[in-house]
């Protein structure tokens, strides 16, 4: 995988896997993860979106809750530090206040270094399939049109 | 899409035999004897898989009684892709913001920890 790439594949049926390189090394890109005045600042969604509130509690059985908002719209989610091996791995649940996603999803995250830059691979795992597909499907809502709009174009094109 | 058909799609994309049998029809269709000769494994293994990728809607039969080739069906495919290039442009947002963010940390003066 080059550099900066991000890649997005589901493994298996109920799981989706992220995975992106970083050229910092592992601690910082473990700190951007866990420390909210670092996470205020990437981990907001869409352009147009921000994170109004997040608040970390960084041990295990500690728990942490995130909000995004937009113009009126908000959307709350949270969960449990399950597994803390700073600054290799992390182990977390994650349930969204709507819960659109059929009950809460399993995170593994890793941060493997090699020469200064850092391998993410973080595997999400959902109570089932029909959880998975609709992760994908309603999480991406308001503040993806544009996105939408291009997307649009990329299958007309694929299309013709 | 209703959550079963993207289920199927899933599925189907879920075995590296059937991504290849997809990747071959994308080329151009196929019998099932020309779809089964890359791999060590018999014809009804074969059928086995096509029959996924079918109740997926990601390929067709012919009803041509000779030969019914198999042809790949773009429609669920793209579909499927959209949801997930959907998300992936979302992270994608995320992590653009991250490499700036850790270019700035790694510019800046070391500091001693505070609490």
């Amino acid at each position: 995988m080059s550099a900066d790439t991000l890649k997005v594949t589901t493994p298996s049926d109920n799981e989706i896997l992220i995975e992106r390189d970083f050229d910092a090394p592992r601690q910082l890109v473990f700190d951007a993860h866990t420390k909210p005045e670092l996470m205020k600042l990437w981990l907001f969604g869409p352009d147009g979106w921000r994170l109004d509130v997040c608040e970390v509690d960084l041990r295990v059985g500690g728990k942490y809750r995130m909000v995004f908002a937009k113009g009126e719209v908000s959307m709350g989610m949270g969960g449990e530090y399950r597994e803390i091996d700073a600054p290799a791995r992390l182990v977390t649940t994650e349930l969204f206040d709507q819960d659109w996603t059929g009950g809460e999803t399993l995170c593994t995250a890793t941060f493997d270094e090699r020469d200064g830059k850092t391998r993410l691979r973080n595997r999400i795992v959902y109570s089932s399939k029909q959880a998975r597909d609709g992760a994908l499907q309603s999480g991406m809502t308001d503040g993806m049109e544009a996105s939408y709009a291009r997307l649009e174009k990329m299958l007309v094109a694929k299309a013709a | 899409m209703s959550p079963t058909q993207l289920d199927h799609t899933f599925a189907a994309l879920a075995d590296p035999t059937r991504r290849a049998i997809l990747a071959r029809l994308a080329t151009g269709e196929a019998t099932v004897n020309e779809l089964a000769e890359p791999f060590a494994m018999s014809q009804p293994a074969i059928s086995k898989h096509i029959k996924v990728l079918e109740r997926a809607g990601l390929v067709s039969r012919s009803r041509d009684a000779q030969r019914r080739p198999v042809r790949i069906e773009a429609s669920p495919l793209a579909e499927a892709n959209l949801w997930l290039e959907r998300y992936r442009e979302l992270w994608e947002r995320n992590y653009q913001r991250l490499d700036a963010l850790l270019e700035a940390m790694q510019a800046m003066p070391k500091t001693p920890p505070r609490d």
